[in-house]
Formats: C-alpha cells, structure tokens, sequence
C-alpha cells in the first residue's frame, strides 16, 4: 500500500526521538545506578551494587518509597471514590447537561498544578481560609496544624489534581455500556443495584483499572505537592531523588531509587493492563 | 403447579376464543411536541402470538417499550388481568423481552446469561441448574453452555437471549424484531421455531416487526400500525381477505385499489361497472391481483364483472405470474395469473364482485 520510502520516513522521526530522549537517558541512568561518588565528588565508573545494598540498608529510602505508595494508594482509593459516582452520575443521569458538566470537570486540568497546588496551601494554612473559617464559627479556639505540612495536605491535593485522571476513563468506560444491557437486566427482574453489581460495574471494571492506574502512577511519581505542602512528614520519595540529583550531588543513589520506581511502575502497567484485557468484552 | 407444557395443550392454536391477557387502553406517548402513539387501544389473549406490524416510524417499538417498561405512556393505561402495569417498574413486570440485538451480557457465559433472571430473583441453585439447562436444550444450545456471547453466531445469541427470556416462564414474552439481523434463510428458519417453540411454552407473544410476510406466517393475530394509530386489528385471512383500509390492503400483500362512484347500486370504476348494494358516493375498492382471471374459451361465469385490456408487462414469480394490464380508460390492473406463458396481447378479464373489498381512505398523517 505504502511505499517503503514513505513508511521510512514517517516511522523514522519518532523512533529517533524516542531513542534520543527516552531510551539513551534511562540507559545512562541505568549506568549511573551501578557506578558511585569518590570523595572528590567524581562519578567513579566502577560497576557495583552497593547503591542498590543502601537502599535496603537505609531506613529513610525505603520507609519513605512504602509511605510513597501508602499516600498513592490513599489518593487512588480517594479519587475512584469520587471519580465513579461523578462518572456514573454523569453518563446515566445528566441527561442533557452531560456535556456542561463533563467540560466542568476537566477545567481544572487546563489549570496550572502549581496555581492548584498553592490554592490548596492558602486554604489549608495557619491563616488559611479554612482555619480562619473554623475559629470564627467557634468550632476550635487555635488554627489546626495538621491540616497544612502532612500527609494529609499531599493526599488531599493530590485527590483533587488526579480525581480527573481517574474519572476520564471510568467515564469512558460507563459510555461504552450497551444501554439495552440496562434494559435486559431491568426486564430480566434485576433491580437497578443489582443490575448496577451485576452488569454495570464489571462491565466499568477496565475503566476502573485505567483511572486507578493513573491516579497512582502519578501521584507516586509526584513532588510538587510534598515539596509544598508536605512538610517534613509528607516527603516522598521523588523530593529524595530530586534532592540526591541536586544538593546532595548523589547521582548514582538518585539513579538507582529512580530505576527502581520505574520497575515498579512498569511492572503495575504491565500488570493494570492484563487485567484491563481480562475485564473487556467488546 | 402445572407445568407451561401441560398448559399449553389447552391453549396452543385451537382458535377458540381465550381470556384476556394484556390490555391496552387508549395508550399514547409524545415526545416533546412529536406525537408517537394516539389512542392505542388493543387486548391480547392467553396464549396468543399477536403481531405490530408497521413500517419504521410507526411507533411500533415504542408501544413494545411501554408495554416492558422502558418508556412510560403519556396518556392510558396497560392492564395485565386485575393488576395494573403501566405504573410498575420494568423489573417487577411479568413480561420479559428480546431484544433487537440480543443485548446479552458479554461478561457472562451463556449459561450464565440465561440464570441471570432466576438468580436476581434468588431462586435455590438447584432449581437455577435445572431450569437454565432445560431452557438451553429446548433452544439446542447446550453445547455452548460455557461460551460466552462474543464467541457465538448471531443465530445462536438469537437462541440463547430466547432462552434467557423464556427461562423465568414470563406470562408475556415482547419480541422486538428479533430476526433482523439474520440472514434470509436463517431468518425463515428461526420463523417456523419460534412459532413452534411458541406453541409448545404456550406463553403470549407480541411480535414487533416491519416485515409483513414474517408477520403473516407467524401471527395469530396482527396489529397494523401506521403513525401511531392502529390501521386494523385482525387474524391474517382476514386483514388480507378484508383489509379495512387501503393502507391495509396495500401493506399486506398486492392489491389494485379502485377508486369508484356508486350510483343506485351500480359502482363505475372507468369503463368498469358491477353492482353492489351500497349507498350513493365516492368508494375505494381493493381488488387482490388473484381475484381476476383472464376469461378464457369457456367464457365468463355469470355475475361477474368484465372489463378488457392490453398485456403491458409481465412478471415470472415461479408458481405464479404477475401481468400488467392496461384497461382503455387508462386503468391498469394487476393480475395474478397460474402462469400458463401465453403470449396474449389483448386479454378479457372478470372479478366477481364480492371480491372487490370496500375500504377505507387511509389519509395522509404527519
């Protein structure tokens, strides 16, 4: 159909980019995992796993990597919780205001994250809006501290920039529902909860997987919202990697915790996806 | 209990009146300003195979929508014997339907498609197993049991979404033109089975579909709808035999309409002319092409009107042979012949009158 010449040159262009760009930095830090510092502060090119041994050894990687998934799972868990109802409301029951309230909720992706992330600190703040508001009804006598510079700031924002990462594909997914699958199982005597367990939901469930993937991905990878609004108890794993990059001049140890996110991450999209296949039916 | 087949015995085809099933009463649905029904008012007995026909538009599904549940009448009422069930939500009806596109679910074997209705209604695992293979066996689907939908043929998904419905033994099965999607010969085999798994269930039918020999050859009764009035309720002899109205005559099989003025008992169509005892006025007459026959060396049997013509086309159907002949007013009449292959040009052809069926206009509606 094509000519080879022609398949060449539209093939070719993304390959290189992809090499350049993807494939040779993670090689390079591939490398750089293997390799240390001198007391020089030189890169010293001898192969060996001690960066990997410190990982394991050093309470603070690998406390700070399971806290890391702990506040993903929480933001994964926090946005499906509110992502499916929203979806399942507005691709069932919006009628004709479905399309307004879709654009609605991707407006805030449109946003800059950093305008969000730093809403989010002056409403949570000692002289935060919220705080402001809760002494002046009277419910507490001092500002909360905990609610700016926790774990509990980063999951929450994080819920609220990544809620729409998980409602797309669970929208997406509820869109594809045969409607007349609905009606056989109103007809077959299935109530709407049961024909919501029984038909709808696991019908959803590649969406699902799709939107959860996503929120966790990114928000394990994240380090915006720790830096800013985490405090020292709210790190993450990615404010060590950027600091070992950075200040602590530590390539090799950053390479080696960023290899290890990426097999990860990799291994959970391999695995999202096979049961993505597993749960689709078209 | 008795068992659905030892009920059916009684009920199965005997053509003797039986007791009202379903009732519709003065049934309409708008939407919007876009009038879909008007005063539908129709009744369907135990046991009976009753068929809509009508042609895309007609409201045909819709009425079968309302029936199931999925839509709700804006004005009458349905009556399922003493209880009424137009207010009832669609799972707490009786009825079960076909659908169109089978609408199985993709995410359940075959096996657990037809179960789906009889576990949402929590019956012992028991009596599920049983009933689900008995309904797979009596569709010829057992084989397939474990297959999911995806991996069978249209046919089959037709069977098994029959299955499915039939398995929580419905007072009232809706078929929403379920054949569509088949092929000519599947579909003509599918025709005679399901009239036959008809009878043997003994549950009413209401058959929805635009094709009127489908409907001919399945129906105990048909309901022709045209633009959301019905145009005639009646067995298929009859609505053939004695269409009521021109839209009738036409949609069900061929007919010549003759446009016609009686006068003193007399009725002129053109040069034609035969009496009939009818009062003075414009009349429409449907004349099946059948009804005339070509006046051969034996002459015209007494009583019967005449009228001659020209051959001006002839078309081979097989058994029979459809000629065209034009009539020297103008009039052209279609007939209906054994198809002996004779090459006349000029032709006398004769009808008798109490074939030529009075009708009724069947006025242009939006």
């Amino acid at each position: 159909m094509f000519s080879r010449a022609y398949k060449a040159a539209v093939t070719l262009p993304p390959l290189i980019w992809v090499t350049a760009f993807l494939l040779m930095p993670y090689l390079l830090m591939f490398c750089y995992s293997f390799w240390s510092v001198s007391a020089a502060q030189t890169i010293e090119h001898s192969w060996n796993l001690s960066n990997y041994g410190q990982l394991l050894r050093v309470d603070v990687y690998w406390q700070t990597l399971l806290r890391s998934m702990w506040i993903a799972a929480r933001v994964t868990i926090f946005s499906l919780l509110l992502g499916y109802p929203l979806a399942y409301f507005l691709s069932f029951y919006a009628g004709r205001k479905k399309d307004l309230l879709y654009q609605l909720v991707i407006i805030p992706l449109w946003v800059s994250y950093l305008v969000r992330a730093y809403a989010w600190k002056t409403i949570l703040g000692s002289d935060g809006v919220l705080n402001t508001l809760l002494q002046y009804v009277r419910l507490t006598k001092h500002p909360l501290e905990f609610l700016l510079y926790s774990p509990f700031a980063v999951v929450l924002t994080l819920t609220h920039i990544y809620t729409p990462f998980a409602f797309l594909p669970i929208y997406a997914a509820l869109e594809h529902i045969p409607r007349n699958l609905v009606e056989a199982s109103h007809d077959l005597g299935a109530t709407p909860g049961q024909t919501f367990w029984k038909v709808i939901f696991p019908l959803s469930i590649p969406g699902v997987v799709a939107g959860a993937t996503f929120a966790f991905v990114l928000s394990l990878g994240d380090f915006l919202a720790p830096l800013l609004l985490g405090g020292p108890s709210g790190i993450m794993i990615s404010n060590i990697v950027v600091s070992l990059f950075g200040a602590a001049y530590n390539w090799p140890l950053g390479a080696a915790i960023s290899f290890c996110m990426l097999l990860l991450v990799v291994s959970l999209l391999f695995f999202s996806e096979r049961l993505e296949k597993k749960w689709s039916f078209s | 209990m008795t068992t659905t087949s030892e009920i059916s015995m009684s009920l199965a085809g005997d053509g003797l009146s039986r007791a009202t099933l379903l009732s519709i009463r003065n049934v309409a649905k708008r939407f919007g300003k876009n009038v879909v029904l008007r005063d539908i008012s129709l009744e369907v007995a135990e046991g009976e195979f009753l068929t809509i026909l009508g042609e895309s538009g007609s409201g045909k599904t819709t009425l079968l929508r309302i029936i199931a549940g999925f839509e709700t009448a804006s004005a009458g009422e349905v009556w399922m014997g003493e209880e009424r069930l137009d207010r009832e939500p669609p799972y707490r009806r009786r009825v079960n339907t076909v659908f169109q596109h089978y609408a199985l679910f993709p995410h359940l074997t075959v096996e657990q498609n037809v179960a789906y209705g009889l576990r949402v209604a929590k019956r012992p695992e028991a009596e599920v197993i049983s009933r689900v293979s008995e309904a797979l066996e009596k569709v010829k689907m057992s084989a397939h049991a474990k297959s999911k939908p995806s991996k069978i043929s249209g046919g089959q998904q037709q069977r098994v979404a029959l299955a499915r419905a039939l398995v929580n033994r419905p007072r009232l099965l809706l078929l929403d033109e379920p054949l569509s999607a088949l092929d000519a010969n599947l579909r003509r085999q599918m025709q005679v089975e399901l009239k036959s798994l008809q009878r043997e269930v003994g549950i009413s039918f209401i058959f929805v579909t635009h094709d009127q020999e489908e409907a001919m050859v399945m129906s105990d009764r048909i309901a022709l709808l045209r633009s959301g009035e019905l145009e005639q309720v009646a067995t298929p002899r009859e609505i053939y035999g004695r269409p009521a109205t021109a839209y009738a005559a036409q949609f069900i099989g061929h007919t010549n309409l003759l446009k016609a003025e009686v006068r003193a008992g007399v009725v002129r169509c053109g040069t034609l002319t035969w009496s009939a005892a009818l009062p003075d006025g414009p009349a429409l007459f449907s004349l099946r092409p059948e009804n005339l026959r070509l006046v051969d060396g034996s002459g015209p049997t007494a009583g019967n009107a005449l009228v001659r013509g020209k051959v001006r086309h002839r078309a081979f159907h097989g058994a029979t042979e459809l000629i065209r002949v034009e009539c020297a007013d103008g009039l052209v009449l279609v007939v209906r012949t054994p198809g002996s292959g004779g090459l006349l040009d000029d032709v006398e052809l004769e009808f008798s009158p109490a074939d030529a069926i009075l009708v009724r206009e069947s006025p242009e509606r939006i």
